[in-house]
């Protein structure tokens, strides 16, 4: 059964509608949020917990567990909700679509969360690229402060809570969660060793948490509709609904939300046209972003897409950037620009990720033109080995992982270049 | 080995060109110090309108916490010199300015001006065409959108600004509209679904001084299916 538009959140996705208050209200928005503040930061938090609700920024932590981490009483110092609009992972351009088209859901969000976790405010970090989504944004909460949604006792809950905007200026890197933090401090995006965690020690040194736009945007609506509804979707553990962007070598490339656990090759022939060509072209599908490993057509065939089934095929759901490759693709190409770009977004900090990005990335341009050893390919994934888990943020892990995943499964055809390269017949395996 | 900003071109900027050093690069850029030098105006000062903006940046955020605005006010440096000469771009002197303005160390602004990828630390052309290369815009053809903003701007490749002025070519790292790829960013705006034919007449019209409407060259409805959405259609207009 596929999602219905009745449970979609997202109901202006696409922007059919304006994305004013007055259209957002008609849409459901604000509609008792003084109502669930009234219920108290643990009843807002039992039931995000009870949703199941898992972050939607790729590292898909509980998000309750996360909201309860903050301290229950203040010891003098503000706390500070970070809302992470930097979405940058290549594949994903879902918050995007939240940010243009239903910021009141985002905004709304901020103000139970925010109230949650006991924020005095909320910065909502948008990625310096997304110019005028920012002014939509800017515009959206103009809007609810006029119409006293924000600030002081913000909805008529009793409670005061500021939010604002903050534009980042092209770091892939501040999309970590200690790197965005920094950055709006006003430095350089470079994470942070944890512990301390943001939510004994983050933003100007008070409890921060960071969250996804997503994940903030869903909570009205599983408020409004209740944990158990949310929960309602996907397999256990993977629970609720997820806006998929489905990019790539597919017939009609475009955003959807659907249901948690829904099967790949179902995503792609139901939503996105199918894959060019039919679903025997495809080569091979990276389903959660460019950080995660790609799979082969034979994994695509029959996996679903939530947290736990893709990680047992080593892969990860990430963001849900599902990008579509067919068989015209020059897979070790597609693979070596993404070690370009890890190269070109490590921070520098760890001596492991900068040197060894740049390593990989040379390593996999000349593995594209089939100008190395047979012998290369074990040293590159050696490589990817010693920089995965060596660093002091992900960075390092999701340059290695792609390259990882390439080896694992497109070994032959890496092997294939460097013999044609050399001028040697290329040994068939006996079929 | 010094760090300053106005050593950076587009094709070569921030830690990019450190790490460079690092893995057997060379000194390349310190010869280019002098001739960048030249391009650096001697005086900056917020006009009228950015001094309302920078009043309404330094407002956001916690007394003794200023330094939050360095990132706004870049911006706000940028737009200001590309309103008042037509190439937008962040000066050193401006930087000190700012530096000034919010109380910090200069040094701490040239860092965040050469660490985030989107300030020009050396004048770019009028409009400034930035072409995603990331593997979901490569797989759509961004090679072609590359070809093309070369072929009708006048363009030898990356970094380059065309003779008359009028453009600078920078590829960029993922712009987060994937499921609309390719991706060309000119200035603040995104023209999406692009082929080579597209490019090349987008590039014509800002030749001409036309600013096309930004969004999907083909006239999707933003995100969604060509020829229409297949979901929401049952939700009240």
């Amino acid at each position: 059964m596929a999602l219905s538009d009745k449970d979609r959140i997202f109901t202006n996705l696409y922007g059919t509608q304006p994305w004013n208050l007055q259209a957002a209200k008609m849409r459901g928005d604000w509609d008792g949020t003084a109502g669930f503040i009234g219920k108290g930061r643990d009843w807002i938090i039992e039931e995000v917990k009870n949703s199941g609700l898992r972050g939607r920024g790729g590292a898909g932590f509980p998000t309750g567990m996360k909201w309860s981490f903050m301290p229950k009483q203040s010891d003098g110092r503000p706390a500070y909700l970070v809302v992470n609009a930097d979405e940058s992972e290549p594949g994903t351009c879902k918050d995007r679509d939240i940010i243009r088209h239903d910021p009141q859901k985002l905004i709304e969000g901020c103000l139970i969360a925010g109230f949650a976790m006991n924020a005095v405010a909320g910065y909502i970090y948008i990625r310096g690229e997304y110019y005028n989504e920012a002014m939509v944004l800017e515009a959206a909460i103009a809007e609810a402060y006029e119409a006293g949604l924000l600030g002081k006792n913000a909805a008529g809950s009793g409670y005061d809570f500021d939010l604002y905007v903050h534009r980042g200026a092209g770091a892939y890197i501040c999309g970590e969660e200690t790197a965005l933090i920094e950055s709006l401090e006003g430095k350089k995006g470079m994470p942070r060793l944890k512990p301390p965690f943001p939510a004994a020690v983050g933003l100007y040194g008070c409890p921060t948490t960071v969250n996804n736009v997503e994940t903030i945007a869903v909570v009205p609506t599983i408020l409004r509709r209740g944990a158990g509804w949310f929960a309602g979707f996907g397999r256990p553990k993977n629970a609720g609904t997820k806006v998929f962007c489905i990019s790539g070598h597919v017939n009609k490339p475009c955003n959807v939300e659907a249901e948690m656990s829904i099967p790949l090759r179902e995503l792609i022939d139901r939503y996105a046209g199918g894959v060019r060509g039919g679903w025997d072209n495809l080569l091979a599908v990276i389903p959660g972003g460019s950080s995660v490993p790609l799979l082969p057509k034979h994994i695509c065939d029959d996996v679903l897409m939530d947290f736990d089934a893709l990680r047992e095929h080593r892969s990860g759901l990430g963001t849900a950037g599902v990008i579509v490759m067919d068989k015209s693709t020059d897979v070790v190409r597609a693979i070596a620009r993404l070690a370009h770009f890890y190269k070109h977004e490590s921070c520098g900090q760890c001596t492991p990720c900068r040197e060894g990005t740049g390593w990989m990335k040379r390593v996999m341009d000349r593995m594209v033109r089939g100008e190395a050893e047979i012998e290369e390919i074990d040293v590159l994934e050696q490589v990817t080995r010693q920089v995965e888990g060596h660093t002091i943020c992900a960075l390092g892990d999701a340059a290695a992982w792609p390259i990882q995943g390439l080896i694992r499964h497109f070994r032959p055809e890496m092997e294939r270049r460097i013999l044609e390269r050399q001028g040697r017949t290329v040994p068939l395996a006996a079929e | 080995m010094t760090d300053r900003p106005e050593e950076k071109g587009q094709a070569q900027r921030g830690p990019d060109s450190l790490r460079d050093q690092g893995t057997g690069g060379g000194f390349e850029h310190t010869h280019a110090q002098g001739k960048a030098e030249h391009d650096q105006p001697t005086h900056f000062a917020f006009d009228e309108q950015s001094e309302r903006e920078v009043e309404k940046f330094i407002a956001r955020y916690p007394a003794g916490k200023q330094a939050s605005a360095v990132i706004p006010l870049l911006y706000v440096v940028q737009k200001q010199t590309g309103r008042q000469t037509g190439s937008a771009w962040v000066p050193r002197v401006a930087m000190d300015v700012i530096a000034k303005r919010l109380g910090m160390p200069a040094i701490r602004v040239y860092e965040v001006a050469t660490f985030y990828f989107m300030f020009n630390t050396k004048p770019i052309g009028r409009y400034h065409l930035q072409v995603c290369g990331t593997t979901p815009c490569m797989l759509r053809g961004s090679d072609d959108v590359l070809r093309a903003c070369k072929d009708a701007g006048g363009l030898k490749g990356y970094g380059d600004t065309s003779a008359d002025g009028n453009f600078t070519l920078t590829e960029v790292e993922c712009l987060g509209a994937c499921v609309n790829a390719p991706i060309l960013q000119v200035d603040d705006d995104y023209y999406e679904d692009l082929d080579y034919d597209s490019t090349v007449k987008l590039i014509e019209a800002l030749k001409r001084g036309e600013r096309p409407r930004p969004g999907s060259v083909i006239g999707r409805q933003t995100s969604a299916p060509e020829g229409g959405p297949n979901t929401l259609t049952g939700v009240e207009e």
